[in-house]
């Protein structure tokens, strides 16, 4: 297929369809308005499930209905609809079906601004919504990334039946670049030993996330734990740049860490020894291989669009091996590239310091620009 | 013991329900509600094509009793995730059973748009005006001046505002295809509510349009009232606030003369 110029929330739309999205419902919140927009048209003239729903309530629970019938079925939203989904995600995630999320994080808390923001991570990482479980968030950092991830997407929630979300934000989600989409393929309804599709000729099938019993909701915790430990085993995902004779490694994933490796170019030509480690399943974290750059490296440098989210799980795999240093934008705003560039130079300049919270010492920095 | 022969055969557990005893209140009509369902199940085949949403509340476990597949929905969003099954699988037969907290309060949103929609489903909707599983505590449905666990000097109006009758609402709804109130007081009654959810599935079977079929019913633990005082409270209390009758009965339906 050819290279052409597409907008990354189009982009993400049309191979979906491309890959056997069968059933589409959402609801309109901008940076991520165009996939709805897209599949609104695409998905009924090839005869498939669209659905513009109420409210993200309405949408959520509408994906978890196709879900329980086995259909191929996603659903996008951005922060605050992100939020308003937490509760049919934590229901789809006691179900054990299914289904994907795409997630283009705007500015917040609250109202916030439709500005690119990595904000939404603990939300999404950590679960949001009530009880114990885990979904798969997988980080683009280009138009192509997103695109070459939601096959995967689709492939990991099916495997692994849980929650699988394409993080990104509103930058990757409005730029328009130059991207290869998967050929169409022809859909095929995977049969699934559970799904919900009518119990002619075989026994029923029932899905739910209530287990009255302590103990059998127990053992769903464990099962759906020990499916989140195989996922922790097999599908860890990651991208290392000039890691090799790296002595400060930059680690930060999506849009920022896009932005960081053109300072980390900059850096290079300036002759610091300077790598970048991005990782593109935040969740799981890929925390062994943190900790091996950690041993290799004399300071880490976290670059975040957020107040430090991701840099916690850096810290845990670090476990105060080597010092960490911490740069954040947040609330919309994307940090430039020379910016990043100035705190490589800084880091490369100052003795590598332990402290006890880095976000604390960035947030001092900070001082200067909310004086502004 | 005479043997069995179709014949003298008056009484039967229908087809569609599976052998677990409900764990429903003495006196409550879930099991009325659920027996009407299971029948008419049986009588138009439907039992191997159909896919139930048990909401949140006293039926929860809905999906214990009836032989179809069955998923559980959260509070309130059964038509939503109705409509997403439908969609996918339009030529099943899908419906939901809710009770007033959760159709009415909680998920008003869900099924005023599923109704606006015009989804190809089945709302069987119970109206005993509170909420029974988390303790009897007032509904959007309990009556003015009703005591409850949460209204405890009676409903008051000023308050905590009027009861919603929700088929007349969502009657004037035009996506809508087949909205009605029966009760299920007594026999005749009973009978007037299975011809009414038969003809609801019917609905649904000629993909004429949303159908509901909102049923009166009883809480005999949270009113404190004895199963027969229940009825009798139902009856004189509710039917004149909830009037019986058929709210919208699109032309379709009357023409298909179900």
């Amino acid at each position: 297929m050819a290279r052409e110029l597409w907008e990354g929330n189009q982009a993400i739309a049309e191979s979906a369809v491309r890959i056997g999205l069968e059933a589409y419902f959402g609801y309109p919140i901008t940076p991520q308005n165009e996939i709805l927009e897209w599949l609104s048209r695409r998905m009924p003239e090839l005869g498939r499930a669209f659905v513009q729903a109420e409210a993200e309530l309405g949408a959520i629970n509408m994906v978890y209905g196709a879900a329980c019938t086995g259909a191929r079925v996603m659903t996008s939203s951005s922060s605050p609809g992100i939020s308003l989904m937490q509760e049919g995600l934590s229901y789809i995630a006691g179900t054990e079906i299914p289904v994907v999320l795409v997630n283009v994080m705007r500015g917040g808390p609250g109202l916030g601004n439709i500005a690119p923001s990595q904000g939404d991570y603990n939300q999404i990482c950590k679960g949001g919504g009530h009880g114990d479980y885990h979904p798969i968030v997988l980080a683009p950092a280009s138009v192509q990334e997103a695109v070459d991830l939601l096959p995967l997407a689709f492939d990991l929630a099916e495997k692994y039946l849980t929650i699988a979300c394409l993080l990104l934000d509103g930058s990757i989600g409005q730029m328009m670049e130059p991207v290869e989409l998967p050929p169409m393929r022809e859909v095929k309804r995977r049969e699934f030993p559970w799904a919900t599709t009518g119990a002619g000729g075989r026994p029923r099938h029932v899905l739910t996330s209530i287990y009255l019993e302590p103990n059998d909701e127990e053992k769903t915790n464990l099962r759906l734990l020990k499916r989140w430990q195989a996922v922790q085993e097999n599908e860890i995902r990651y991208k290392e740049y000039f890691i090799e004779d790296a002595e400060i490694i930059v680690v930060g994933f999506g849009t920022a860490g896009r932005v960081a490796l053109s300072a980390v170019r900059a850096a290079r030509e300036q002759g610091i020894k300077v790598g970048l480690f991005r990782p593109v399943t935040v969740a799981p974290y890929p925390y062994a291989r943190v900790a091996e750059l950690a041993s290799q490296a004399k300071v880490l440098l976290v670059v975040e669009m957020n107040a430090g989210q991701m840099l916690e799980d850096v810290r845990l795999a670090v476990n105060g091996h080597t010092p960490i240093e911490f740069y954040g934008r947040l609330g919309g705003v994307v940090p430039f590239p020379d910016e990043i560039l100035a705190e490589i130079q800084r880091v490369a300049r100052e003795t590598p310091k332990m402290v006890a919270d880095p976000a604390k010492v960035w947030l001092q920095r900070m001082d200067a620009v909310m004086d502004k | 013991m005479a043997t069995m022969t179709p014949e003298n055969l008056v009484y039967a557990r229908p087809q569609a329900f599976t052998d677990t005893p409900t764990h429903y209140c003495p006196g409550c009509t879930h099991g009325t509600a659920h027996r009407l369902i299971a029948e008419v199940l049986d009588e138009m085949n439907l039992t191997g094509r159909t896919i139930g949403v048990a909401p949140v509340g006293c039926a929860v476990f809905a999906y214990n009793y009836f032989a179809t597949d069955f998923v559980e929905a959260p509070h309130g969003r059964a038509p939503a995730m109705a409509t997403g099954i439908k969609r996918v699988l339009p030529d099943r037969i899908v419906f939901t059973y809710q009770g007033d907290g959760d159709l009415a309060s909680i998920g008003t949103g869900e099924i005023i748009h599923a109704a606006a929609r015009g989804e190809n489903i089945t709302v069987i909707f119970i109206n005993n005006a509170n909420f029974g599983m988390t303790g009897g505590q007032m509904a959007p449905t309990t009556l003015p001046g009703q005591k409850t666990t949460s209204s405890p000097n009676g409903r008051d109006v000023e308050l905590q505002g009027y009861p919603i009758r929700m088929a007349e609402m969502l009657a004037t709804l035009d996506g809508a295809g087949y909205i009605v109130r029966r009760s299920l007081h007594d026999p005749t009654s009973i009978r007037k509510a299975k011809k009414a959810i038969r003809t609801a599935f019917e609905t649904q079977v000629r993909g004429l349009g949303f159908s509901l079929v909102e049923l009166l019913s009883t809480c005999p633990s949270n009113w404190n009232l004895t199963p027969v005082e229940s009825l009798t409270w139902l009856e004189e209390h509710m039917i004149p606030y909830y009037p019986l009758g058929d709210y919208k009965v699109a032309p379709a339906i009357t023409a298909a003369k179900i």
